[in-house]
């Protein structure tokens, strides 16, 4: 069965270019363009990986996204996609247990994402 | 009023006590300090002791005795700077030799106080030592919001001056590869979005320009008596392209001129930016209402919309940098993010203000109040 990913990102373009790839890819994709409208979409159904980006109608709504998404699926990977630059500090890595705690997602990617390496990332996590 | 807490180190039972009456009522106040400060004291009687005071609770002021049984004054003076408290020191001594006031000094004593004094120069005395903590601790507050304002100001920034890169790469990377199709119409949509985004950054990077001027304060103002009516004229002419497009009509009350000492660079951009928001937000086929009014000493600038409006807690956030309201009415509504913050700026140095009415899918309504000599050097005056 096709495997589904929900893509949430208020960025028109960064969400049209992203499904375009994962669809690409072969997946099917679910779309929502607002951190409320991907909560919605979450409450009602399970997808099998998630693309979340981060600023969206808060600053660091790709984290509350990817905290309300872990508590309802736990198993389901979560990658959270950001234009945010790692020099201003406002990044948060995976790097530390302690930030893996409350961020919970498995994977952050910074954009422009490469394609390919998308691709390989998300094989990666759906252990395809 | 605000309590400051004097520690007085002295061996001498009668110099504290001194110092307790001539401090007991006493307060100290500039026009500058919003409210006056009076001093609680408390009392050491060896440098041991005031150490042990200062790491059990926070203290302002010392005042310190150089002499004293155990260790010196000037070893308790040396503890506090390597420490690093936020406590300004006072030295009392009755052989102030210049040695010792310049070590003193050096490790970070205010300054001192010769023994005996009168009550009178111990006041004079707290008043500068007073008046130098309160504007050391308010520029330390001032420098550390500063800092963090403009720390967030750069990652939002970046973020979204990032974004478009992000999205006319990818697009142009599809097309490279010839993803969709062999034909230039196939890319219709995405040549169409990669200008849309183009368009976006240049107005973010002309916003930001105008931010930065009005922030560094560099830009050379050129005050003069300008008619308003005649730069609103003006302004609607630019925008009518923009207008037209929309399909939405701006009236134009076209009143007696109006004038103000300004800069019409400056109010160009507020009224470019009313506008443009007005136009932006409005509905197909909606309407702009421009007023122009003067008053004796201000002139008011009101733009109406008949276009979405917005919620009241929108209305909050509207002035500040980055913010834009994001719902499914504004999503494909590109706009930097700065443009009311810059308004409200340059509001700000007319002495004036900004004001918003606003209802969601009736309109909005935006009064700009600029008062007529805010800036009155260099300027030929209103009569």
């Amino acid at each position: 069965m096709t495997k589904k990913v929900l893509i949430v990102d208020d960025d028109p373009d960064s969400l049209s270019l992203l499904k375009f790839h994962v669809e690409g890819f072969g997946f099917e994709t679910i779309t929502a363009d607002s951190q409320k409208e991907g909560e919605e979409i979450i409450r009602q159904m399970k997808p099998d990986l998630a693309i979340f980006d981060l600023m969206m109608e808060n600053k660091d709504s790709g984290f509350i996204l990817s905290y309300k998404f872990k508590k309802i699926y736990p198993d389901v990977p979560v990658i959270i996609a950001t234009a945010v630059t790692a020099e201003t500090g406002m990044i948060f890595g995976l790097d530390t247990e302690e930030e893996k705690n409350w961020i919970k997602a498995d994977l952050y990617l910074e954009k422009g994402i490469r394609p390919d390496q998308l691709h390989r990332e998300i094989n990666k996590l759906l252990q395809l | 009023m605000e309590k400051l807490k004097v520690l007085v180190v002295d061996d001498e039972p009668g110099i504290r006590s001194g110092i307790h009456r001539i401090l007991r009522n006493f307060s100290v106040g500039y026009p500058f300090m919003e409210e006056d400060f009076q001093f609680e004291l408390i009392e050491a009687e060896t440098g041991e002791k005031a150490i042990e005071i200062i790491e059990s609770m926070p203290v302002d002021i010392i005042l310190l005795d150089n002499k004293l049984p155990g260790i010196n004054g000037i070893d308790v003076l040396e503890y506090i700077s390597k420490k690093q408290y936020d406590v300004q020191v006072m030295m009392i001594t009755s052989y102030a030799s210049l040695d010792l006031a310049v070590k003193a000094t050096n490790i970070g004593a205010y300054n001192f106080i010769p023994k005996p004094f009168t009550p009178d120069e111990l006041k004079v005395a707290m008043e500068g030592i007073t008046k130098h903590l309160f504007l050391k601790r308010m520029t330390r507050q001032l420098h550390k919001e500063g800092k963090e304002v403009r720390f967030q100001f750069l990652s939002v920034l970046s973020h979204e001056l990032k974004s478009p890169i992000n999205a006319i790469e990818g697009y142009l990377q599809i097309m490279k590869e010839k993803q969709v199709g062999d034909k230039i119409d196939d890319y219709e949509v995405m040549i169409s979005r990669s200008i849309e985004r183009l368009k976006g950054m240049r107005t973010l990077i002309m916003d930001l320009l105008d931010l930065t001027r009005l922030e560094s304060g560099k830009k050379q103002r050129e005050i003069k008596k300008i008619d308003l009516s005649e730069i609103t004229k003006m302004a609607i002419h630019s925008i009518e392209p923009m207008a037209i497009q929309k399909n939405v009509r701006i009236y134009y009350d076209n009143g007696e001129p109006c004038y103000l000492n300004g800069d019409s660079a400056e109010v160009e951009i507020i009224l470019n930016n009313l506008l443009s928001n007005a136009v932006k937000y409005n509905k197909e086929g909606g309407q702009v209402y421009v007023h122009v009014k003067g008053t004796d000493d201000r002139v008011i600038i009101k733009v109406e919309d008949t276009g979405i409006g917005m919620t009241e807690e929108d209305q909050e956030k509207l002035f500040q940098e980055f913010v834009r309201i994001k719902n499914v009415k504004t999503k494909n509504i590109t706009g930097s993010g700065l443009g009311l913050s810059i308004v409200k700026r340059l509001a700000d140095l007319y002495a004036g203000d900004v004001q918003v009415t606003s209802k969601p899918d009736v309109g909005t309504s935006f009064a700009v109040t600029l008062m007529k000599n805010a800036e009155t050097t260099d300027t030929i005056l209103l009569q």
